[in-house]
């Protein structure tokens, strides 16, 4: 068989390709804008200006970006495993559930930055908990990790509503949300750095917890690019085939994989508690496990591509807001279209204008697709 | 007699609650035995759901709203198959990304065509499906035993349960009986076969999409047309990613697909029915163990506790012509 497709320039495959994908899904985008009425342009205008005209925006933008870090890190570990964790939600949802119990019993003892690395452990400890049934239902028993991990976050939503209701709330409220932190779990602002800049906040949740994400998306990089580890994994992903042969345990790589995925994605749920709100309340998530898998497939599966994307979602999350109060017609749902346009686009539909921008290639100049090399074998 | 009622009024809900289910498990059934994972169940439901009840209430006309809700919801599944079967995509990552792209349109359109928060007007008598009341149905009422069975559970249903209950039979049929049902499995246990033998692969799976998509139309025509008298933003709730696990419950036959349906109805009925409720010997249920179980229970059975769950062998994996 040959191989479908010649090579392209790295700088093609990694930002071409992926730019040309978003375009797509923003016209089709600004097709449902002139469905409902409005201009698509002025909406694009309102969209930037909104996430990036004054500070209070950046820090926004900056903020959900955070959280889309690391659910988009949460799934792309899992996908250089050959594994689709979408669970994220789930995972990042009961690690609510442990975050809750360290904040309400150390708020009051200790510092922020006590608090803050035990917190850390917990929400880890319980995203991979989580996702550790699921993988091991699928090593060992080849159950299909996206059906089980659907699976669990419906059982995690239900656990939660039991968790809060029953056991978190204060007895006297009727809010299914815990109290709110004292000063003890309420994570420092980072506004000041983008005030540096000379740009005024009245008040943002931009915070800490964005250090940790960057931490993460660095050790991401070393563990899948930079150890033994990681390149078990990347080979398991590649071929399951040639793994087992090459004697890596099948059952230890999609364990230890699902873990670190389900530890990311319990992470991503500091950023919203102690971070923002300082306490935990139902669906405090919303759907950002789900924003990894767009985040993860438009960034190409790599640390800093999911930065980047993360910064595109927080921005379009950030702008939606804003564009939903100029212009009425078009609700912060808008945002969800177009996270399913981008993973439609960059996704499933990854390889449709590869060929046309190969041909173009080839056209311009045929060394850069190494056509010749191509030749030579008789391919 | 009232233990007996209370029996009947619950089996009645049970019928009701698992019609969604059973008509989006029966669409699953088709599209991945054809090789297609089906994960975008869900929104190819809600979207049918959202251009039922959209089109009845513009166009005061139940026929018309079922009409749109099969052509929107196979639209959808045609998408489907455009990228996974024609571009090869990832067919698990295609159906999250339906889910999405529906999820989002049906609330944005909703808003600003109906401008009521994401739902749509009211439906009035003739723009939805009324219940049938079948003969004597009435008369019958105050047999004991067999008239509740007859007045409540048999009689009194919308067109679109005696539809979804049909639809069982007639779906094993097609994939047992015909030329088509066997290219169908066929395609989806060893799809090289089927092209050696001079069919196409990507036609037969392209059909097999459409039939899912006529089929989680009804589903969500039923859903904002019979039991909603609306659509509501979100409205499946799940409801696919339950059909899913039935679908793997039922191990991919259509008659098992539907006592599962029954039985995730049953669940769901119960939770309802016995909230607060102390059950004897267990005590009081929490709502959320109940509304969990469904869940558990695929994961249980996934694991391969309750005998092997075994899909199609071609599942998931585009199919590439050999050059």
């Amino acid at each position: 068989m040959s191989t479908p497709y010649a090579k392209l320039p790295a700088w093609a495959d990694y930002v071409l390709i992926p730019l040309i994908n978003l375009f797509v899904a923003f016209v089709v985008a600004g097709f449902v804008v002139i469905l409902v009425g409005e201009n698509p342009l002025r909406a694009a205008v309102v969209l930037v200006e909104g996430a990036f005209g004054r500070g209070q925006g950046i820090a926004f933008t900056l903020f959900y970006a955070t959280t889309f870090i690391f659910s988009g890190l949460s799934v792309a570990v899992a996908a250089h495993c050959g594994l689709f964790n979408i669970g994220g939600e789930g995972q990042g949802y009961i690690a609510g559930l442990g975050i809750g119990i360290v904040c309400l019993a150390f708020d009051s003892v200790l510092p922020w930055w006590l608090t803050f690395p035990i917190a850390i452990i917990a929400a880890a400890a319980m995203g991979a908990l989580w996702a550790l049934i699921p993988a091991y239902l699928q090593a060992k028993r080849g159950s299909h990790i996206v059906i089980t991990t659907i699976m669990f976050n419906f059982i995690a939503a239900s656990v939660m509503v039991r968790a809060l209701v029953g056991y978190l709330k204060p007895p006297a409220s009727m809010a299914p949300q815990t109290r709110t932190f004292l000063e003890g779990a309420q994570l420092p602002k980072l506004n000041w750095v983008i005030e540096l800049f000379g740009a005024k906040i009245r008040s943002a949740p931009f915070n800490v917890s964005s250090l940790l994400a960057l931490a993460m998306a660095f050790l991401v990089w070393v563990l899948i690019w930079r150890t033994k580890l990681g390149y078990e994994m990347r080979t398991y992903g590649h071929s399951p085939k040639a793994a087992r042969y090459a004697g890596i345990s099948e059952i230890r790589i999609i364990i230890i994989a699902m873990m670190i995925s389900g530890a990311l994605a319990g992470m991503m749920a500091l950023n919203p508690t102690m971070g923002d709100q300082h306490n935990v309340a139902l669906e405090f998530v919303s759907g950002a496990g789900f924003v990894g898998i767009a985040v993860a497939l438009m960034g190409r599966l790599h640390p800093v591509g999911i930065v980047m994307a993360a910064i595109l979602f927080g921005m379009l999350y950030q702008g939606g807001a804003e564009l939903a109060f100029e212009m009425p017609a078009i609700s912060r749902d808008m945002i969800v279209i177009i996270q399913g346009l981008v993973i439609l686009f960059a996704g499933a539909l990854e390889h449709m204008f590869r060929p046309y921008v190969q041909a173009l290639f080839a056209s311009l100049s045929p060394k850069s697709v190494g056509m010749e090399a191509v030749k030579g074998k008789g391919a | 007699m009232d233990f007996f009622n209370a029996i009947v009024q619950v089996l009645d809900s049970t019928i009701r609650l698992s019609v969604p289910l059973l008509l989006a498990c029966l669409a699953g059934l088709y599209s991945e035995r054809a090789g297609v994972f089906d994960i975008g169940l869900e929104g190819k439901m809600l979207a049918g759901a959202f251009a039922g009840a959209a089109a009845a209430s513009v166009f005061h006309s139940a026929l018309i709203g079922l009409g749109m809700a099969i052509l929107i919801s196979v639209a959808f599944a045609l998408i489907h198959g455009f990228a996974s079967i024609t571009h090869r995509g990832n067919q698990i990552v295609s159906g999250v990304a339906i889910n999405f792209i529906a999820a989002g349109s049906t609330i944005m359109l909703g808003q600003a065509w109906f401008q009521q928060g994401g739902r749509t007007p009211a439906l009035a008598a003739g723009e939805r499906f009324e219940a049938i009341t079948w003969p004597g149905a009435d008369a019958l009422r105050s047999v004991p035993i067999l008239g509740p069975i007859y007045s409540e559970l048999i009689s009194g249903h919308s067109v679109l349960v005696y539809l979804a209950f049909l639809a069982v039979p007639f779906t094993w049929w097609v994939l047992f009986r015909t030329r088509f049902g066997l290219r169908l499995r066929a395609v989806g246990e060893n799809p090289a076969a089927v092209d050696t033998a001079g069919i196409s692969v990507a036609w037969l799976r392209y059909r097999a999409l459409i039939c899912t998509g006529v089929l989680t139309g009804i589903a969500g025509a039923y859903l904002s047309m019979v039991q909603n008298g609306g659509f509501v933003k979100d409205m499946t709730a799940g409801k696919g990613y339950i059909a899913l696990a039935a679908l793997i419950f039922a191990k991919w036959k259509p008659v098992n697909a539907m006592f599962a349906c029954l039985l995730f109805g049953f669940l769901d009925a119960a939770s309802i029915r016995l909230q607060g409720t102390p059950l004897p010997l267990i005590g009081k249920v929490p709502v959320q163990f109940m509304q969990a179980l469904p869940y558990v229970l695929t994961v249980i059975l996934l694991a391969g506790f309750i005998g092997k769950a075994i899909p199609p062998r071609a599942g998931g994996v585009p199919y590439v012509k050999e050059r």
